[in-house]
C-alpha cells in the first residue's frame, strides 16, 4: 500500500488564491455582510472582511473555508467557482426568457368604492368614457398573445372590474380561443373588491377557471376606514365574498392583499388575526404606492419607510409565532425575498427584477386603449404623467410596445447591476429596479438611492430575514419552508 | 457476522473440451433444455446429472463431487460458497480454478467491478484501487451481460474508477442499453473524467433513459476534498464533471461519506449543494463501511455516528426543505436522531449486510439498514433495540 499525503500537499499555493467579485454591508460596529454576485451571504467581522479583501487568509484557518464555499475565492487555476456563478446568474437572469407573462385590462376606471388612498384615481360615473370597449379589448389580446412567454396570465383591474364584467366574460372566452391557435396557456384573475360579487359571476368563473385577487385590509373598522363605500359595508362583503369563492370555488381559488395605512402601523396582530380567521393562507404585508389619491389625499405622506418597517417586523414576528404553534401562514413579501435569497429559480414578481419589469414582465391596457409600461404607470397617468405611454392599441403591435424608445431607455437607464449604489450593494442580486417609482418620487428613473424609501425597504427587509436566518434557527426553519 | 463469498477456488474441476482460457457461465435447471451454448446446470440431486446429460448440457456445476460413471464436464464449487440458483452468472478461469459469482439474478444489488485503476485514493476506500492491468475485466462483464436476466431491475458499475478506459466503458454502457433496456444503471464514479467535454458528451450520448451517476463530494472546500480523495484538483474538476453532466440532462447522484473529516461541516456542505447543485437528482449521506483503507485510516477516520448527529440533521434539513431529494445510507435506525430515521435507507448489498445481537429484540430491525459485515466492523456506543 502506497503511503498518504498529508492535509499540506492539498492546500493551494497562497499565491495562486484570487478574490472573485464580491460586495458587503455594514451591519453594525463590528459586523459586516459579505456577498457575492448571485446573492450568497456570509457574516463577518471587520478584521476577517480586511483578511478576505487582502487575501490574507490560508486553508485550515476557517474564513479561508467559508469564503471558499460563499464563492468569494478561488484559485487562479480552478474553473469550478467561476462556473457555478456563471450558470447560477444565468439561472436567475432566465425569467428574460418568458418575456410578458403578465397582462393587465384596466376593463373600467369606475369604482363604487371611495378610498381615499386609491392609487388608480378611480371614477365614479359616465360608463362611456371610463369603460374600455370590446374592440380595444380585441386588440388588446392580440397583443397580449404575441408575447413570448408561453403562459399568458390576463389580470382585470380596475375601478372595480366587476362593473364591467360583460366584457371580462368576453376577453375569457375570445382569449381562449384565440390562444389555442398560438399554443399559449392563460390564466386569468379578476381584481375585486367583492361587492359586486353574484352567482352568475361564479358560475362563470368556476366554469372558465377564473381566479380572484381581492382586498382585506384588517379587521371590520380599520377595512371600512381604509376602504369607504356607501353602506359602510366593505368589510362585510369583502369576507362575505371571500367564503362564497372558498365554498363555490376552492380555498386557492382566492387571494387578499392589504394596504398599509397610517391607521394600520400599531393594528398588525389584528389584522394577521383577521386573515387567519377568514382562512387565508398567508398574508402580504403591503406598504401604500406614492400614486393616485394616495398622493393628492396625502395619504402616502403620513407614514415613512422607517415606519412600514416597524409594522412589518412586527408583524413578521407574531407571523412566525403562529407557524411555531404549527399553521403554515407564510408572509409573502418575505416569501418573495427568501426565494430570492435561498434559490437561483427567477420568481414572478415582476417589481423586484433588474432589468426592470415594465414592458418585460407586464404590459397594462387602459380602458382608453393606452398601454402603459406597469400598472403604477398608469396610476401616474390619471395624474397626468404620461411618461410611461408604450402606445395604443390600435396603432402598435407588442413589438413596437416593447422596443419602444420610452420602455428600452427606462429599462437601460436603471439597471441595478450598473446603477451607483446599486452595482456594489451586497443586496443588488435580491432586489430590482423600480423607474416607474423612482421617477414618480424622485423624477429620475435610476433614482437617488440614499434618498429612495424603496431602498430603504428592502435593505431593512433583507438584512432582517438574513439575521433571522443567520441568528435564530426556529425562525430560520420556517422561513426557509415558506421559500421551498 | 461475514460476508457471503462470492470468490473461491474450486476443489475439484474439469473442463474437457471447453478450453483453459476464462468463461462465463449462466446456471440453468437440468430439468429445462439448455437455452444457450453458454448455459451450465446447477445440480441439486444426485438425479440431475443423468438429467443434465440427457438434456444436452456441456457442463455442470454443484457442490458434491461428480458420481463415478458420469463424464459429463464439471465444476465443484468451494466450500462455503454462496448459495447460487437459476438464472445466476458465473466466471471461471480454469488455468487458476477461480469462480467468482458475477451476477446473482434473486438479487436487488448486483454490481460489476470494472476495474480496480482509479486517479482517486481516498482515505477511506474500501476497494482499494491496484495498479494492474485488468482491462479484460470489461470484456468479462461484456459477456455477463449477454447472460443476465432482462427482467433485472437494476445494477451498478463500480470500481476503482470505471471511467478509467472511458471509451470502452461508454462502449460497455451501450451494450448495456441494447441488451438489458429496462434495467437501471447506477455508476459509482469520481466524476473526475466528466470535467472533459468529450468525455461527458459521450456518455450523454447512450441515450440511456435510467442511467445515473453516483459521484462522491466530500467537502465544499478545495484542499478538504482533495486531501479526503488524495488528489490535488479532484475536487476543481469533480464540480466540473457534475455540472457537464446536469448540462446534458444526466441524472446525477452526490455521495457524502460520513467520518471525521466531512461530517464536522456536514451542514455548510449540505447548504452548498442547496444553493450550487439545487438540480441534483439524489444526495446520499452514507455511513462509512469500515474495511480496505479506512482500517490503515481509522485514527483519522474514525468517529461514533452518534457524535454526529446533529451536523446530520442540520445537513438533512436544509436538504430536505430546498426540495433535495436526500437519503441517508449505511446506518441502523437506532444511532440516528428520531428527525433522521425516516431518510433512512436499507442501503448495505445483501451479500455484505448484517445484524448484531442487540437487532434480535428491535421492533424496527425490518426497516433498518444494519450492519456491513465486511473488513472490521466498529459499532456506536448508540447501538440498542427500539
Amino acid at each position: 500500500m502506497a503511503g498518504f499525503a498529508s492535509p499540506d500537499a492539498f492546500c493551494p499555493e497562497t499565491s495562486a488564491l484570487q478574490l472573485l467579485p464580491i460586495r458587503f454591508e455594514r451591519l453594525d460596529a463590528d459586523r459586516f455582510l459579505v456577498g457575492n454576485m448571485v446573492g450568497d451571504l456570509a457574516e463577518m467581522t471587520a478584521a476577517e472582511l480586511d483578511r478576505l479583501c487582502t487575501l490574507d487568509i490560508a486553508p485550515g484557518d476557517g474564513l479561508y473555508e467559508r469564503a471558499f464555499e460563499k464563492l468569494f475565492i478561488g484559485a487562479v487555476d480552478e474553473r469550478a467557482q467561476q462556473q457555478l456563478l456563471a450558470l447560477r446568474l444565468r439561472s436567475r437572469l432566465s425569467f428574460l426568457r418568458a418575456a410578458t407573462p403578465l397582462h393587465l385590462f384596466v376593463v373600467t376606471l369606475r369604482c363604487e368604492h371611495t378610498c381615499p388612498y386609491c392609487q388608480v384615481s378611480r371614477q365614479s360615473k359616465d360608463r362611456v368614457r371610463y369603460d374600455m370597449d370590446q374592440a380595444t379589448a380585441s386588440k388588446a389580446i392580440d397583443i397580449a398573445l404575441c408575447a413570448p412567454a408561453p403562459l399568458i396570465k390576463i389580470e382585470f383591474q380596475g375601478g372595480e372590474p366587476l362593473l364591467n364584467f360583460d366584457l371580462i366574460r368576453w376577453i375569457v372566452v375570445t382569449a381562449k380561443q384565440r390562444a389555442v391557435r398560438r399554443g399559449k396557456q392563460l390564466q386569468f384573475v379578476i381584481a375585486t373588491n367583492l361587492a359586486l360579487l353574484t352567482d352568475e359571476v361564479l358560475d362563470f368563473c368556476a366554469e372558465h377557471d377564473v381566479l380572484f385577487s381581492t382586498s382585506l385590509d384588517g379587521p371590520r373598522d380599520l377595512h371600512n376606514r381604509n376602504r369607504p363605500r356607501r353602506g359602510q359595508n366593505s368589510y362585510e362583503l369583502a369576507v362575505a365574498g371571500i367564503a362564497r369563492i372558498k365554498e363555490r370555488l376552492g380555498a386557492d381559488r382566492v387571494g387578499a392583499l392589504m394596504t398599509t395605512t397610517e391607521a394600520s402601523l400599531g393594528r398588525v396582530e389584528e389584522i394577521v388575526d383577521e386573515y387567519l380567521r377568514q382562512g387565508l393562507d398567508g398574508i402580504f404585508l403591503r406598504p401604500l404606492s406614492p400614486y393616485g389619491f394616495a398622493m393628492t389625499t396625502k395619504q402616502f405622506h403620513k407614514y415613512c419607510g422607517q415606519d412600514w418597517l416597524r409594522f412589518w417586523k412586527q408583524g413578521l414576528r407574531y407571523i412566525l409565532d403562529i407557524n411555531k404553534s404549527g399553521r403554515r401562514f407564510p408572509e409573502f413579501y418575505s416569501t418573495l425575498m427568501l426565494r430570492r435569497m435561498l434559490s437561483d429559480e427567477p420568481i414572478g414578481y415582476v417589481d423586484l427584477r433588474s432589468p426592470a419589469g415594465i414592458g418585460l414582465g407586464a404590459l397594462v391596457y387602459n380602458y382608453d386603449g393606452t398601454v402603459y409600461a406597469s400598472d403604477e404607470a398608469r396610476m401616474l397617468a390619471e395624474m397626468g404623467d404620461r411618461s410611461f405611454a408604450l402606445g395604443n392599441v390600435d396603432e402598435h403591435s407588442y413589438r413596437d410596445l416593447v422596443l419602444s424608445d420610452t420602455l428600452v431607455s427606462a429599462v437601460a437607464d436603471s439597471l441595478t447591476q450598473t446603477a451607483p449604489q446599486c452595482s456594489s450593494c451586497v443586496f443588488e442580486p435580491h432586489c430590482g429596479a423600480d423607474p416607474v417609482y423612482h421617477h414618480a418620487t424622485q423624477n429620475d428613473v435610476l433614482g437617488i438611492k440614499p434618498l429612495s424609501e424603496f431602498c430603504l425597504r428592502q435593505k431593512g427587509v433583507l438584512t432582517h430575514l438574513f439575521e433571522l436566518l443567520e441568528h435564530s434557527p426556529e425562525d430560520a426553519a420556517i422561513l426557509r419552508s415558506w421559500a421551498s | 457476522m461475514k460476508p457471503l463469498v462470492l470468490l473461491g477456488r474450486s476443489p475439484e474441476l474439469e473442463l474437457t473440451g471447453l478450453g483453459t482460457q476464462r468463461q462465463c457461465w449462466r446456471l440453468q435447471s437440468p430439468h429445462s433444455i439448455p437455452a444457450s451454448d453458454r448455459d451450465a446446470a446447477l445440480i441439486a440431486h444426485h438425479h440431475d446429472w443423468e438429467l443434465a446429460r440427457a438434456n444436452g448440457y456441456q457442463l455442470a456445476i454443484g457442490r458434491d463431487a461428480r458420481p463415478d460413471g458420469i463424464s459429463l464436464s464439471y465444476i465443484r464449487l468451494p466450500g462455503g460458497f454462496a448459495a447460487l440458483g437459476d438464472g445466476d452468472v458465473v466466471g471461471v478461469y480454469p488455468q487458476s480454478g477461480r469462480v467468482r459469482v458475477l451476477y446473482r439474478r434473486s438479487s436487488r444489488h448486483n454490481f460489476f467491478l470494472v476495474t480496480e485503476r482509479c486517479n482517486n485514493y481516498c482515505l477511506m476506500c474500501s476497494q482499494p484501487p491496484r495498479k494492474v492491468d485488468d482491462g479484460w475485466l470489461i470484456e468479462e462483464i461484456a459477456e455477463a451481460l449477454a447472460l443476465v436476466d432482462p427482467a433485472t431491475p437494476a445494477l451498478t458499475f463500480t470500481g476503482g474508477e470505471p471511467l478509467t478506459e472511458w471509451r470502452r466503458f461508454v462502449g460497455l454502457l451501450e451494450l448495456t442499453r441494447d441488451l438489458l433496456p429496462d434495467t437501471a444503471v447506477h455508476v459509482l464514479t469520481n466524476g473526475r473524467a466528466f470535467a472533459a467535454a468529450e468525455v461527458a458528451k459521450a456518455w450523454a450520448a447512450v441515450g440511456h433513459p435510467k442511467l445515473s451517476a453516483g459521484i462522491p463530494i466530500y467537502a465544499a472546500v478545495d484542499h478538504m476534498h482533495d486531501y479526503v480523495v488524495q488528489a490535488k484538483g479532484a475536487f476543481d474538476q469533480t464540480v466540473l464533471g457534475v455540472l457537464r453532466l446536469k448540462d446534458h440532462g444526466q441524472r446525477v447522484e452526490i455521495r457524502v461519506v460520513l467520518h471525521a473529516l466531512t461530517a464536522a461541516r456536514l451542514p455548510e456542505t449540505c447548504s452548498w449543494i442547496a444553493r450550487n447543485l439545487p438540480f441534483v437528482d439524489h444526495v446520499a449521506l452514507m455511513g462509512m463501511e469500515h474495511t480496505g483503507f479506512a482500517i490503515a485510516n481509522d485514527d483519522l477516520l474514525w468517529i461514533d455516528p452518534l457524535d454526529y448527529q446533529q451536523q446530520l440533521k442540520a445537513g438533512i434539513e436544509v436538504l430536505a426543505t430546498a426540495g433535495i431529494n436526500v437519503s441517508v445510507y449505511n446506518l441502523p435506525l437506532c444511532v440516528l436522531d428520531p428527525s433522521v430515521r425516516p431518510f433512512a435507507v436499507q442501503s448495505i448489498s445483501d451479500w455484505k449486510n448484517a445484524y448484531v445481537p442487540e437487532c434480535d429484540g428491535c421492533s424496527a430491525r425490518g426497516d433498518c439498514a444494519g450492519f456491513f459485515s465486511t473488513g472490521r466492523p466498529k459499532f456506536s456506543r448508540g447501538i440498542a433495540a427500539i
